[in-house]
């Protein structure tokens, strides 16, 4: 059988769906905030004032008109990305990788021009991407080159590391990658490969694909357990820190690694899912009450992520 | 800690209220926890309008020009002002009926704001008569009655009434004595008589005298039909009443012919010359006497709204007998017009219907598109039945979804997208309807219960939902949303669930309780034992 019952799910500690909602999210994370979060040009611009790592932001178009303008924008600009502020999903993401004159390469390898270029930007402004149809505003921001350790670990796609943050502690983390069964994108229930990360250490712990393990990526052929993530301590505080940015509780941080700019803050997800503990195999709510447990009072980020570090070290490694 | 015990308390309070007072209603008043035997119940909303008459102060008015159409302007101006207006006393009596044939009156009520209202009884003849001093604008008198057909008698005795014979001028007469004469020779007994002469009216066969005769009086057919019955000899009397029909707004009183063969009364029904009672027919009285008399007023009506029930009768009558006994009860939805009555009836099970979709999604996992999409559409199934629902629901959600898809392309922009949608879906019902009619499918035609909005709420939802998420997930909510519907519809249609609801309304009471408790259910979710099963074993 491949059911538990509910007491062998609390005494190895997990977090249901209803638990996350009520004693977590709905405790800790205050409403008016979640704009901030969801949309991606508030996380950017606040992040930014707070000097933490973002990909640059070239400009921003908020209404039709404005797309005329992009040849303006676009001049001198070699590689961006033109994403949607309130996009799910990975949607309506365009990378162009290279620049010829007035001509666009895509990531995979197509070429655009000035028109194409517009006539996307235009349906973004008119909420093609963005949840429910809603009118969006197009972000235009320099293109991340991942860290070449990680291309190893990735088909047609960025991946990204997800550190829940909560009050401020890092307390779990995965790396997502996009396979080619997810069709590029990094939504676990899509087929993407979720790896639970060390929280400790950033060695990789456990790679599970459509809810079972995986040793290797199933498309570059590598093994996971070789994977050890670059700049780790960066990565949670910089997770970390956006705690004081949002004034969130609960949240979900998405970093990717850039190979210039070291970790560099993606996104943020007030509601982070709970898959992330079947990539870690552990239970996340016994790590949120060692957190309520051992770390009371305010501390500066640097001390929070040791401070997390070493109870986790301490119980689980 | 401390909202937890708030809402503990609170719950709490509100599940021993709800469950206290029906208990209370249980004991002490002894309203029954079951659902007893069902009985068709008709309820009849007569109305009676009419406008009053009233006399000007002034015989004409003063006009030089002494055109017409200009005095009748200026009338018609007046008509407005009250002032000059002398107001006449009104009295309207209705004749009540005495129903007969197994009919039993369960109920009846009388609205009579600002009339004089009393119930007179002379000789067995009741009637009720409403009066008032002065009357100044258009009026509704309400008499709202429940009957049920408690068994299905013929009509019995009655006094034989005498025959007056017609008075007819010459002509009439010397053509009403060829018609006797032709169909007393057709005819071997009164009744195939009486047969006879309404079938040819009803057929529209009628030879020249008889077409002379019913011509002459073309605005009472049936007043002639009693002339010719008192010319041939044959006691002969109207019988007034109501066809019974669910739904119907504007039903006028229908009138049977009734005539005596010497031994027996047999009743038939004009409009089709019929012999016998039609099932339908709520027999208001019998006899030629008048049913309503307007003094006072002019372009007097009277109408029925009628609505079929099915409910059970001694519930019913006990409820009945409690509402008039009992303060409480008094405002209870009992008290309400029947009409309200059923509509809260359908209100009253939606929370039923909430809390399995509660119950699904914070217990089960089960994931819907929408919380209440799933009650609506098992509302709809109350009207449509479950199979032939799911049927119709299935087909135009998978036909939007496909043209839904060909729109996305499009590009178009939301609101303009979701009215196409709309439009398609209507037309699919509409198409759904013709074709099912045309090919004797009666079921499909409850395609129209289907509320709309929803469906092409749900078919946007659906197709956004599989472009973001892929056909997998709209596949997982669809299923879910379907099978939370299918189990609100079971539940919803258990007798004893409307029962309960509607007789023990204060449940609703203690549902909301459980409700705020389930809102604070921070337990794992039945899909969750088999997601992180993985978890569950104990690390070596």
């Amino acid at each position: 059988m491949k059911w538990v019952s509910p007491r062998q799910l609390r005494e190895q500690g997990v977090l249901g769906m209803n638990s996350r909602n009520i004693d977590y999210i709905g405790r800790n994370n205050d409403r008016n905030r979640y704009p901030l979060v969801d949309n991606k040009l508030k996380t950017k611009q606040i992040a930014e004032q707070q000097g933490m790592s973002v990909p640059a932001l070239f400009g921003v178009i908020k209404i039709q008109r404005q797309v005329q303008d992009l040849e303006q924008l676009l001049e001198g600009i070699e590689k961006f990305v033109i994403k949607p502020a309130q996009g799910s999903g990975g949607k309506g993401i365009l990378v162009i990788t290279e620049r010829q004159g007035n001509e666009f390469i895509k990531s995979t390898g197509a070429v655009l021009g000035y028109r194409d270029i517009k006539r996307h930007t235009s349906n973004i402004l008119s909420g093609l991407y963005s949840l429910g149809g809603r009118p969006d505003v197009a972000m235009i921001e320099d293109m991340i080159e991942f860290d070449p350790i990680l291309s190893h670990y990735s088909h047609e796609g960025v991946p990204d590391i997800r550190v829940i943050v909560y009050r401020g502690f890092p307390v779990m983390a995965m790396m997502r990658c996009s396979t080619h069964a997810s069709d590029g994108k990094a939504n676990l229930h899509q087929g993407a490969v979720g790896v639970g990360i060390d929280i400790v250490t950033g060695h990789s712990l456990y790679a599970v694909q459509n809810n079972t393990q995986i040793e290797r990526h199933p498309d570059t052929g590598y093994p996971f357990d070789a994977l050890v993530l670059p700049h780790w301590d960066k990565v949670l505080q910089l997770a970390s820190g956006c705690y004081e940015m949002t004034e969130l509780g609960y949240f979900g941080a998405d970093v990717v690694l850039d190979r210039n700019k070291g970790p560099v803050i993606l996104e943020l997800n007030a509601r982070p899912g709970l898959a992330i503990q079947i990539a870690n195999q552990t239970g996340l709510r016994k790590r949120l009450e060692m957190v309520d447990e051992h770390c009371s009072g305010e501390y500066p980020v640097e001390q929070r992520v040791s401070l997390a570090k070493q109870i986790f070290a301490e119980r689980l490694v | 800690m401390s909202s937890r015990l708030q809402i503990g308390l609170v719950a709490g309070f509100l599940i021993i209220l709800g469950l206290g007072l029906a208990l209370y209603k249980k004991v002490e008043l002894g309203f029954p926890l079951l659902p007893g035997e069902r009985q068709v119940v008709w309820t009849l909303e007569s109305k009676i309008s009419f406008k009053p008459v009233r006399d000007l102060e002034y015989n004409s008015p003063v006009n030089g020009s002494g055109e017409g159409a200009e005095v009748d302007k200026k009338q018609g101006e007046n008509e407005n002002y009250k002032g000059s207006f002398k107001e006449n006393p009104v009295e309207i009596s209705l004749a009540l009926p005495e129903p007969e044939a197994g009919w039993v009156v369960l109920d009846d009520h009388f609205a009579s704001s600002g009339f004089g209202f009393s119930v007179q009884e002379q000789q067995g003849d009741r009637r009720a008569r409403w009066t008032r001093q002065s009357l100044d604008r258009t009026t509704t008198l309400y008499y709202k009655l429940q009957v049920y057909r408690a068994d299905k008698f013929r009509l019995g005795g009655s006094p034989i009434p005498e025959i007056a014979p017609p008075e007819l001028t010459t002509d009439l007469l010397a053509a009403m004595e060829r018609v006797v004469a032709s169909l007393r020779e057709q005819s071997s007994s009164d009744n195939s008589f009486t047969a006879l002469l309404l079938q040819q009216l009803v057929q529209d066969q009628m030879d020249q005298d008889t077409a002379f005769l019913f011509g002459s009086r073309e605005e009472s057919k049936l007043a002639m039909v009693m002339d010719v019955l008192a010319y041939a000899g044959i006691p002969a009397q109207s019988v007034k009443g109501v066809f019974l029909e669910d739904g119907r707004r504007r039903q006028q009183m229908d009138t049977l012919v009734e005539i005596y063969d010497g031994n027996r009364w047999y009743v038939f029904d004009p409009k089709t010359a019929q012999l016998g009672l039609p099932e339908n027919f709520f027999v208001w009285r019998r006899g030629d006497a008048s049913v309503l008399d307007v003094m006072g007023g002019k372009s007097s009506q009277l109408e029925f709204a009628i609505v079929e029930n099915t409910l059970p009768i001694k519930n019913v009558l006990f409820m009945e007998q409690q509402v008039k006994e009992r303060l409480l009860l008094d405002f209870s939805i009992y008290s309400l017009p029947v009409e309200q009555q059923g509509v809260f009836k359908g209100l009253l099970l939606i929370p039923v219907g909430a809390l399995v979709v509660v119950l699904l999604r914070l217990l089960v996992g089960i994931r819907t598109s929408g919380t209440f999409m799933p009650i609506l559409i098992a509302i709809a199934f109350i009207q449509t039945t479950l199979f032939a629902g799911l049927a119709i629901f299935l087909a135009v959600v998978g036909v939007g979804l496909w043209i839904r898809s060909y729109l996305s392309h499009l590009n178009l922009l939301l609101v303009a997208r979701i009215t196409a949608v709309v439009i398609v879906v209507i037309l699919l019902m509409a198409a759904l309807s013709i074709i099912s009619y045309k090919l004797g499918f009666d079921q499909l035609l409850t395609v129209t219960f289907l509320p709309t909005i929803i469906l092409a709420w749900t078919i946007e939802r659906m197709s956004i939902l599989w472009e973001e998420e892929g056909g997998q997930e709209v596949l997982i909510q669809g299923s879910g949303s379907l099978l939370a519907a299918v189990l609100a519809y079971l539940l919803m249609s258990v007798d004893l669930i409307e029962h309960l609801t509607f007789n023990f309304p204060e449940l609703m009471i203690s549902l909301l309780g459980v409700v705020l408790l389930l809102g604070k259910y921070n337990g794992y979710r039945l899909v969750e034992l088999y997601r992180f099963h993985d978890l569950g074993k104990p690390k070596q």
